[in-house]
């Protein structure tokens, strides 16, 4: 080496088989000595031609294709899918149905942002919190078997209403349930906020600035916590949502202290929902009637999920089946986000930032070129799909 | 060093497991196991197999006298061919100890 500092620059990938979650995802860093200098996300390891294959079904069996998109979010999956098959028919679900499905969703974000809390915990090498906020989530999963008979793919919603009404003594259960997830909350939200080792993780580490959130299209919880207050509950309220009355929280620092700050008050916030729901609930009919048969029609579907976010695109073309779904999840859009927040920070600080946007990445898979017999594999950008659909049109209408 | 109440109440609390073959957990109301048929009650109008998502039934024959093929292992346990049941012919029942080294296939025959 010479008498001058010279920088060298060193790619070391992460993954795709190690970051955060048990996901494959390859993140590809330019490291200058300890500190990130730029990150390339590669995700699609895990592509399961879900949206292909409901082409293949018809819209009943689709609703439990398309929960099967996520494990933790199932419930919201199947929801924005059947809110999004009803708009397709134009059929409105009963009040009481609308109920219901915000009842479980919340349920369902509760122990998804308790289930982050964990795994947070456990990037920050803080493993106690992490077992014993696991434990507290058990609480809201037996709540949701009680509810729904199943842990994970609660088969809850279905086109037209809701599949399981939610007796008295089940409401009064939830209830009781929430008080004692509410009291063991506030243990957590003084840990998270007390402890030193905690606070030296994640203050000031991950930051993105409110601007370049909303420039890097962020949604859910990683754009809550820079401060811009964006929830698709209450700038486009869905089902029983714009009869409920609650706060869209947000936290104004964006570093990971306001990742986990923002979900913990939507964790407080949708016990506040649910019990306002259960206490408000009409009575009457759960589900109505909806046609096998669905004529052509064109509609955009989403939902708030607890990572962000949930799009849905449907085309129909009058029989059983869609002619088209198209599914962007909210992990997908917070990538670039994500890559941004790791750019100079520290190697050690990878997890932690990773884990912060709840990273959900067989979600993301999208679809790749493989050539067996060359032995090769590629993957098309933007300008070369939209090249493809010149010549596809032209070849079409020659 | 904010949990060491915690610790103080986790030190005084019984394990929880379960000594699983000899204890279990009851099954909630709703849950959803293997499938059962009702040959009685069946009409062999086969709604089951339009609905179910991952295609684990099949009518064997046709008409009112068809039988019903049940393929465990692409069974979701999703009750959509309950619902969809006109008759009530098919049940969930609450049997979930399915694990097995081969495909398990039941034949579901009228007598």
């Amino acid at each position: 080496m010479s008498g001058e500092s010279e920088k060298a620059v060193f790619e070391v990938p992460v993954g795709p088989q190690h970051p955060a979650l048990k996901e494959p995802i390859l993140l590809l860093f330019k490291i200058e000595g300890d500190i990130i200098d730029d990150v390339m996300a590669r995700p699609a390891y895990t592509h399961r031609g879900i949206e292909k294959a409901t082409e293949a079904r018809n819209y009943i069996q689709n609703i439990y294709l398309c929960e099967r998109v996520c494990g933790i979010c199932s419930g919201i999956h199947t929801l924005v899918y059947t809110q999004g098959v009803e708009r397709l028919a134009g059929v409105e679900p009963p009040p009481r149905a609308k109920y219901i499905r915000v009842i479980f969703l919340e349920l369902e974000r509760i122990h998804s942002h308790a289930l982050w809390l964990g795994v947070a915990a456990h990037e920050l090498g803080f493993d106690t919190l992490f077992y014993y906020v696991w434990r507290d989530r058990e609480l809201v999963m037996d709540l949701l078997e009680l509810v729904t008979g199943n842990r994970v793919n609660y088969a809850m919603s279905t086109v037209g209403g809701a599949r399981r009404d939610i007796s008295d003594e089940a409401a009064h259960q939830i209830k009781k349930g929430m008080e004692i997830f509410r009291r063991r909350l506030d243990v957590y939200t003084g840990v998270v906020e007390k402890d030193p080792t905690v606070r030296k993780r994640v203050v000031d580490v991950g930051k993105l600035s409110p601007h370049k959130a909303v420039e890097l299209c962020a949604v859910g919880p990683t754009l809550r916590a820079t401060g811009v207050k964006r929830d698709v509950r209450a700038d486009d309220p869905y089902q029983a949502y714009d009869e409920i009355p609650f706060n869209v929280a947000t936290y104004p620092t964006g570093d990971v202290l306001a990742q986990i700050m923002v979900r913990v008050m939507e964790m407080y916030e949708a016990a506040n929902i649910i019990d306002y729901a259960l206490d408000h609930m009409p009575k009457g009919p759960i589900r109505t009637k909806v046609p096998w048969n669905i004529a052509p029609n064109e509609v955009i579907s989403r939902g708030e999920a607890p990572r962000g976010e949930l799009f849905y695109y449907f085309k129909s073309n009058g029989t059983e089946k869609p002619e088209r779904v198209k599914i962007r999840t909210p992990t997908l859009a917070n990538l670039p986000a994500v890559c941004e927040m790791l750019k100079g920070y520290h190697i050690a600080e990878i997890p932690i930032v990773f884990a912060s946007i709840d990273p959900c990445l067989s979600c993301t898979g999208r679809f790749a070129f493989i050539d067996e017999r060359h032995d090769r594999s590629w993957v098309w950008t933007g300008e070369q799909l939209r090249a493809y659909r010149r010549r596809y049109y032209k070849w079409q209408n020659r | 060093m904010a949990m060491e109440s915690e610790l103080v109440g986790a030190s005084l609390r019984r394990p929880v497991t379960l000594r699983y073959p000899f204890e279990r957990r009851p099954v909630p109301p709703r849950f959803r196991g293997r499938l059962s048929w009702d040959a009685e009650k069946c009409v062999g109008c086969g709604m089951c197999v339009q609905v179910c998502p991952a295609f684990a039934l099949e009518l064997v024959g046709k008409g009112p006298m068809a039988e019903l093929r049940y393929y465990l292992n692409k069974c979701v346990f999703c009750s959509q061919c309950v619902e969809s049941c006109p008759r009530d012919a098919l049940t969930m029942t609450e049997e979930y100890e399915l694990a097995d080294y081969k495909h398990k296939i039941y034949e579901f025959r009228r007598k």
